[in-house]
């Protein structure tokens, strides 16, 4: 399979009104030495053999269509409406370029304007853009966008912020001179005497994400604090389905909201159906990464949409955009439009709410089998709690698996120090006899 | 006018169905109220078969390729095979968790790491990565990677040569990784005047970063000997892959000598725009760069595969998890669909439909790069002046006519610049419609150009105030 069109009559055709006696005259300028003759790699294929190949790779892979999951740390399955698929699978869509030519493009601008539309409503913050890559680099960039505007070098991160995550930012910041500093865990949660201890006249931001990746939510409004006495930023990295019960980034005054959005609305994909969202006061909105989208009126005073500050980005500014981002995640962050559009204030807060009830339900029962006990004291989580285990992890990973069960995130990879913690994560749609099985499957271990 | 999703509201409607709770109503979150939410989001609250109408109805208002040819110079706007997007969206490749056991998402890996290496051979490289997740990351990644090469031979280097007919990302990138900029003035077709490179470079500067063919659609006829001149100077040639659908199967950038190279799978490998992303930027290197790629990469012991997380020299993580992972199957899909010989015959084909168009369309404007290219040129709307007429409104014109326009005022180096790419996937047919069209607008310009400036008028709107929209901003709703 091609997909090239052209038959031997039209190339003669295309070639005589060219002047060119073949195809290989095109391609003089290129120096002889430098061609090749072939590519090494397979003829191709129909597109019955490649469908089948593919369905043989897939059969390699255990998907959780055929595993009850209870792992989250950053990519998490939830119920995804039918509706969502549908929509972004339309070609009108996923076929379109980037929305340069306006008038051509009122489709994607406006779903785009929706999205930033409920990312603020979600954030309760002011200014919303149109999505970059994932949550990881989110985070880098908000990061960046506290240093251009304070003019301060340092951060500060809590150590419950997502490992990878963390791993970016740090890539992010090797050309500028900066510092992070990164607060350990105390209990499960960020301590807020550390961070006063840390907190100083070069910090541009603080960041903290909630709920961490260990899975506490934190006081976040104590942070806020913090961070106004010292005129630093606070950078919240959140879970966006969690925002329909827990306080809004707005609420405990954070000046930049961040985080993936896999959540809403994308499959778990290996991690690859990312969207990063970012939202932050007014005040900050020219200094702000990626393109975003803004009301006006066209000739005849009729409403449109256009991409807007435009002389933030790359394409304008070259060396002095705000971020290099061009090419971003529209049609993952479409799904989360079309995702967000159709539950209402309630719908979300219920689903919220079921996450946080699952989630403790499940705690519940497993810190009552043996040799599983709570991680932390009184641990205050949404869809993700800490258990420590007198287990054999591995051993319980290789038991759940036999079961059909993708069991908890060890947490040794990335911290030592909870070598003997997993953390289980429980959304809406876990049943109580997936989790009640889920506990009998460690009662054997 | 479609709506905008707050007006469709209406309490108590909502579109999707909850999951049954099976919980016992005693149980309840751990949740203490001082966390909550004091108020709830304002989400609209719309029944599903008014959403359903409301995204098809803004649909009908894109133009997309699934409706016509999308000319955009650059972009590369050439079919995305719809059965790719059945294969990525199969459960057994979309429903993966990142972290899943190793033993369990084989095919996954098998997937990546041909991948990585069918890009090596058709780019000529030894080791890629396919972390990054479009192409200006590929690009940052790139810098990284000549940043962390030179910081491990105690070399100061800290420029970056970027020719001043590059794409925006390419300086911002370079930036982005702590180098300056240093703007190389291209000649009248793009390329290289091979004496002012020889002054730009110093003995500081870390990089040159090229676009070959370059945004003229001119292949740079010096490469080699750029090469030699970078190389000799211990300086790197990073290739900015925005335009390999010229060269896939014909020539490899690593054989030119380039040592670092990013890839646009969304532009030559097929994968949609989606209206703006997700794309994937893989970079290539050389084997001597290899150590420094970021992590994770995916390793081959026997018959399984695995990832490993740790280099002593990589540049670190570029983003979460694995890259964008449905666009690497994807282009993966491809790649097997297509073989070696299907790849070759891609860029034959992007270069003579790109070469055909200019055949016909050099006599109407002028094309200040000449008259051969390769996969895309550039038309100047510079004489439409006499009228009163801007390249602009060509474009907005074609709008009218049922087209997406070309990429305009970009390279900066031409005057009224029009970029046309028409892609190996267009019959001819198609592009002789686009040129009857074409030549009817330029016609048009002379007669009655006040259509041209007022244009568009068959679109959902018509030219919209941008000065507006950025001086009292209206962000959401």
């Amino acid at each position: 399979m091609e997909y090239i069109p052209s038959n031997p009559a039209e190339v003669k055709e295309m070639l005589a009104s060219i002047g060119a006696s073949g195809i290989d005259e095109l391609f003089a300028p290129i120096p002889a030495s430098a061609r090749i003759e072939k590519l090494h790699l397979p003829d191709g294929i129909s597109e019955h053999a490649l469908v089948k190949r593919f369905q043989t790779l897939a059969a390699k892979n255990r998907s959780l269509d055929n595993l009850v999951c209870f792992r989250g740390a950053g990519v998490y399955d939830h119920f995804i409406p039918t509706l969502v698929e549908d929509i972004i699978s339309r070609p009108e869509f996923y076929t379109a370029y980037t929305p340069y030519q306006a008038e051509a493009s009122q489709g994607t601008l406006q779903t785009i304007f929706e999205y930033q539309s409920m990312i603020c409503a979600l954030t309760g913050l002011d200014v919303a853009n149109a999505s970059l890559y994932d949550g990881a680099t989110a985070v880098a960039e908000a990061v960046l966008l506290a240093m251009r505007t304070s003019g301060r070098s340092s951060v500060i991160l809590s150590a419950g912020i997502h490992p990878e995550y963390r791993e970016v930012v740090a890539t992010y910041l090797q050309g500028i001179a900066s510092e992070i500093v990164t607060i350990p865990l105390v209990n499960g949660a960020t301590p807020a005497a550390a961070l006063k201890q840390a907190i100083n006249e070069k910090t541009a931001a603080i960041v903290i994400q909630s709920p961490n990746f260990v899975g506490t939510v934190e006081e976040m409004a104590v942070v806020g604090t913090l961070a106004a006495a010292n005129n630093a930023l606070f950078i919240a990295v959140v879970n966006p389905i969690s925002l329909g019960l827990l306080a809004s980034p707005q609420e405990v005054g954070a000046h930049i909201a961040v985080g993936e959005g896999q959540a809403l609305g994308n499959p778990s994909g290996m991690g690859g159906f990312s969207f990063g969202f970012m939202a932050c006061r007014k005040e900050l909105s020219w200094k702000m990464p990626g393109r975003i989208v803004g009301q006006t009126t066209d000739t005849q005073g009729r409403r449109g949409f256009v991409l807007t500050l435009q002389s933030r980005e790359q394409h304008i500014r070259r060396e002095k955009a705000t971020s290099n981002i061009c090419t971003n995640a529209a049609l993952n962050a479409l799904a989360g439009c079309v995702y967000m559009s159709g539950w209402g204030p309630d719908g979300l807060r219920t689903i919220a709410y079921t996450n946080a009830q699952k989630c403790r339900y499940a705690f519940e029962k497993i810190i009552a089998v043996p040799g599983f006990s709570p991680a932390f004291a009184n641990q205050i989580f949404f869809n993700e709690c800490a258990v420590k285990t007198t287990k054999n992890i591995q051993h319980l990973q290789k038991l759940l698996l036999k079961n059909g069960i993708l069991g908890p995130m060890g947490l040794a990879r990335w911290y030592p120090e909870f070598a003997d913690v997993v953390l289980f994560c429980v959304t809406e749609i876990r049943t109580k006899e997936e989790i009640d099985r889920l506990v009998e499957v460690l009662k054997q271990a | 006018m479609e709506k905008l999703l707050n007006e469709l509201s209406c309490d108590g409607h909502s579109a999707f169905s909850l999951p049954e709770n099976d919980m016992p109503d005693a149980m309840t979150s751990s949740i203490p109220s001082h966390l909550t939410r004091q108020h709830p989001p304002a989400l609209p609250q719309v029944s599903e078969m008014e959403l359903l109408r409301h995204f098809t109805r803004l649909s009908y208002k894109n133009h997309s390729l699934a409706k016509n040819l999308y000319p955009l110079g650059s972009c590369t706007m050439k079919y995305n095979p719809v059965v790719n997007e059945k294969i990525c969206r199969m459960a057994g490749l979309s429903r993966l968790h990142p972290y899943q056991p190793e033993n369990t998402i084989q095919g996954a890996l098998e997937i990546l790491y041909e991948l990585e290496h069918s890009l090596c051979e058709i780019a000529g490289m030894d080791a890629f990565t396919l972390q990054p997740a479009a192409g200006a990351h590929g690009e940052f990644a790139g810098m990284l990677i000549a940043r962390n090469y030179f910081k491990s031979k105690n070399q100061q280097r800290t420029k970056i040569i970027v020719p001043d007919s590059a794409h925006g990302t390419n300086p911002s990138s370079a930036t982005l990784a702590g180098f300056s900029v240093v703007p190389l003035p291209s000649e009248k077709d793009g390329s290289i005047d091979i004496e002012k490179l020889k002054i730009a470079l110093t003995p500081d500067v870390a990089c040159i970063m090229l676009t070959v063919p370059n945004t003229l659609g001119v292949f740079e006829k010096q490469i080699l000997t750029i090469a030699q001149i970078a190389h000799d100077n211990g300086t790197l040639l990073y290739y900015d892959g925005a335009n390999l659908n010229a060269l896939i199967g014909t020539a490899r950038p690593g054989d030119f000598g380039f040592d670092i190279i990013h890839i646009n799978l969304h532009k030559t490998f097929s994968t949609p725009h989606g209206g703006g992303g997700p794309g994937s930027g893989p970079v290539g290197v050389k084997a001597f760069l290899a150590p420094f790629l970021p992590v994770p990469s995916i390793t081959k012991k026997g018959k399984s595969f695995a990832l490993a997380f740790k280099g002593r020299r990589t540049i670190g993580r570029l983003r979460s998890f694995y890259g964008n992972f449905p666009v690497l199957v994807r282009a993966y899909a491809y790649i097997v669909a297509l073989g070696g010989k299907g790849l070759t015959r891609v860029s034959h084909h992007a270069v003579l439909n790109a070469n055909y168009l200019l055949s016909v369309l050099k006599d109407v404007l002028p094309a200040p790069a000449g008259t051969r290219c390769m996969h895309e040129f550039v038309l100047s709307g510079k004489p439409l002046a006499q009228y009163g007429v801007r390249t602009l409104d060509v474009a907005k014109r074609l709008l009218d006519k049922g087209y997406y326009a070309p990429t305009i005022y970009f390279p900066l180096i031409v005057e009224e610049a029009i970029m046309i790419e028409p892609t190996e996937t267009e019959t001819k047919k198609t592009m002789d419609e686009f040129v009857a069209v074409f030549r009817a607008i330029l016609a048009e310009a002379a007669t009655d150009p006040s259509t041209l400036t007022t244009s568009p008028h068959t679109t959902p709107v018509s030219r919209l105030n941008e000065v507006e929209a950025a001086r009292k901003p209206i962000l959401h709703f």
